[in-house]
């Protein structure tokens, strides 16, 4: 069954799919794309290369040991990850890679910082839950999981559901479609009066100092 | 009386162009925003294609590190990029900064060099400043009591046509550092050792202030190498707040203020401090004198072990991954292991200091002839200064290779890498799978540990290799 993703105009709702599982702790930005291939100057099709040391054996050939590989979780939108998915560097080449692999949200006990960011600005939803709930999660491959990005909770086939956090404004901008450079330009008076403030600061110290 | 406030608190206010709000995160004023070739093509054309133009291209330095050849140019004059793609890289950030007015250190520039390495060396680096780059390891900056951190691509944009970001308040965490490091124990170990008992994901959330006699006593490079690893922690900002040994340092650098406008700026930096009294989210309490050179066993940052200990049983399939990734087995010794490559150099220890270290134990020694050692400058600068003290001279004689500034084999996206099931000793700071190269092991070390396994050819530890063997008697 492939993923069904609902959306307000070209904002993101909801996500139902089924939850493809890696099982691993810590899986840093290196395994999600290595370095090798961020000589690229483009964001699209990225996804050849998502997880490339995992997902090809030496000869080339597709590792059918890997999860991503396997026929079951093909379509699969939701990546259930253990602790700690994304450390490491700062690529935005990570999230370009697993959206343009199909995912749509990545679920963990705790997500690393930039990469959590980084997310939020390609429509990859970071959804962070108790350690308890994610074990039991990474013990279930394949369930069928409803997120729902409005009441900021993660549905269970039978019937659970958690809530995650998810700030409001990135909330806003993925219901919304809203992107966060669209509203930065937005706060340009704001801008130009804190330049305006620092500039006139610097000049009285400057005066103040030279009549001492 | 105000409220005591932290060096983060003060650093934060001072850059708030509009305060966070539930609705909204806070915006925050950007100083200085570097660039490299990696991060910045698809931020540019963002930019392009929305009709934007860069902000403040005054603010904005570019330099080219990532996907340099660390070789010189051949015969023909061109330089040997690894592959076409990657000297496309490179032009596309020469055309965007020359578009745009931007500076760029080029292979021209007397100051080209690691993006961490040349903004502190040339002074644009300052205490007190926001600093951002689309690089994690932006950290390091840290050192001297600026606000530093890595970005994405999408914010490289966001910086360069607004010269803000969006942000919310991090927590702060202060790791207070006591004791006097031990003879042949430097920076880097004490470091991994920080991240060895905060864990990889320990910092995630916070920003670290390094705090306490240790980290007072710890020159700039030194401090340099401790923050540029917070994030290894998963913090992405290590502070250190700034004193006489940060002005002594930046007066010798080119682009520091001069005359009264430095008498002016050391005033206004001499207020980033912590508050007697202020508080933090948390605090973590480190005792320094009882670290001993430290090397990282797995295949993340948070996994390391004094040179002189026993690997440790796998504890659970993560650690039992990691161990067979490595080709070792719990309970064996880490002293002792085979290793194939050598690489002192990165944005953690490409500084003058670690060069001179490395070629402390280089003197008069050779590379052991299983070993692939290479030494690479952070910068213009370094390779200058280190080359008029003859460090080129030693490193060349061990045997060792003398190369051209760049990331080089931390990052093996340039033509340096290890091969498959090689084991590395590297001074640089990620020891993931696949960092140095596909199949690639890493051991993360000191300049001093890396360059005495080179000549040992094997793990071993450097106080045996120092002028005066500083190990205790056991």
């Amino acid at each position: 069954m492939s993923a069904s993703i609902a959306s307000a105009d070209a904002g993101f709702v909801e996500l139902v799919s089924r939850s493809v599982v890696l099982r691993e702790r810590n899986i840093d930005t290196d395994q999600i794309i290595p370095a090798r291939f961020l000589t690229t100057t483009e964001r699209k099709g990225l996804g050849k290369f998502a997880f490339n040391d995992w997902r090809y054996l030496a000869d080339g050939a597709p590792n059918p040991a890997f999860e991503l590989n396997k026929p079951e979780n093909a379509g699969a939108a939701i990546l259930v990850a253990g602790r700690n998915f994304g450390c490491g560097s700062s690529r935005e080449h990570a999230p370009w890679a697993l959206t343009d692999l199909g995912l749509r949200a990545v679920i963990s006990s705790e997500i690393a910082d930039i990469f959590r960011s980084n997310s939020l600005k390609n429509g990859l939803l970071p959804v962070v839950i108790g350690q308890e709930l994610l074990d039991e999660l990474l013990a279930r491959p394949g369930i069928e999981l409803r997120i729902d990005v409005r009441e900021r909770r993660l549905h269970l086939p039978d019937g659970r559901s958690a809530e995650f956090p998810l700030d409001a404004f990135a909330q806003t901008c993925l219901i919304e479609g809203v992107d966060q450079l669209g509203y930065l330009l937005r706060q340009q008076e704001a801008i130009n009066q804190y330049e305006q403030r620092r500039a006139t600061a610097q000049s009285q110290t400057q005066e103040s100092s030279h009549a001492r | 009386m105000t409220t005591p406030t932290t060096l983060f608190d003060k650093l934060w206010d001072a850059h708030l162009v509009a305060p966070e709000s539930e609705a909204a995160p806070a915006v925050l004023y950007i100083d200085l925003h570097l660039i490299h070739e990696v991060t910045s093509p698809q931020a540019f054309a963002e930019l392009e294609a929305r009709g934007l133009k860069p902000r403040r291209a005054d603010l904005t330095k570019g330099t080219l590190d990532h996907s340099t050849p660390t070789l010189p140019a051949g015969a023909d004059g061109r330089l040997p990029y690894y592959t076409a793609e990657a000297e496309h890289q490179v032009d596309t950030l020469r055309r965007n900064c020359a578009r745009h007015g931007i500076e760029l250190f080029d292979f021209d520039s007397a100051h080209r060099g690691i993006v961490h390495v040349i903004g502190p060396e040339l002074g644009l680096t300052q205490p007190g400043q926001t600093i951002v780059c689309g690089d994690s390891h932006t950290a390091t900056h840290g050192a001297f009591g600026a606000l530093a951190f890595g970005i994405g691509t999408s914010e490289v944009g966001h910086v360069l046509a607004t010269q803000c970001l969006l942000q919310r308040k991090p927590k702060t965490l202060a790791i207070e550092i006591e004791g006097e490091l031990a003879p042949g124990v430097g920076a880097k170990d004490l470091i991994l050792h920080v991240i060895g008992e905060i864990g990889v994901n320990g910092g995630t959330g916070h920003v670290i202030e390094y705090r306490g006699s240790t980290v007072r006593a710890l020159s700039m490079d030194e401090r340099m190498t401790v923050c540029n690893m917070s994030i290894e922690a998963g913090a992405r900002a290590g502070l250190i707040a700034p004193d006489q040994t940060t002005f002594d340092y930046l007066a010798k650098t080119p682009r520091a203020p001069r005359g009264a406008d430095w008498d002016r700026a050391v005033a206004r930096w001499s207020e980033f401090k912590t508050d007697h009294g202020a508080r933090f989210d948390r605090v973590v309490r480190i005792d320094a004198s009882a670290i001993k050179p430290t090397l990282t066993w797995g295949t993340h940052p948070g996994q390391v072990a004094a040179v002189d200990a026993v690997l440790p049983q796998a504890g659970d399939a993560d650690e039992a991954k990691a161990l067979a990734y490595m080709g070792f087995e719990g309970g064996a010794a880490l002293a002792g292991r085979p290793v194939d490559v050598v690489f002192v150099g990165s944005c953690t220890n490409s500084r003058l200091s670690d060069l001179r270290q490395a070629a402390e134990v280089l003197r008069g020694r050779h590379v052991h002839p299983r070993v692939r050692m290479l030494v690479v400058p952070g910068s213009e600068q370094v390779k200058r200064d280190a080359e008029a003290e003859g460090l080129d001279a030693v490193i060349r004689a061990a045997g060792a290779e003398w190369r051209e500034p760049g990331c080089s084999m931390c990052i093996a996206m340039n033509g340096d890498l290890v091969g498959a099931g090689q084991l590395a000793v590297s001074t640089s700071n990620r020891n993931f799978e696949g960092r140095q190269g596909k199949g690639a092991r890493t051991l993360l070390a000191s300049p001093l540990t890396a360059a005495a396994c080179a000549v040992a050819g094997q793990v071993v530890d450097p106080r045996d290799y120092l002028a005066h063997a500083v190990k205790e008697v056991a």
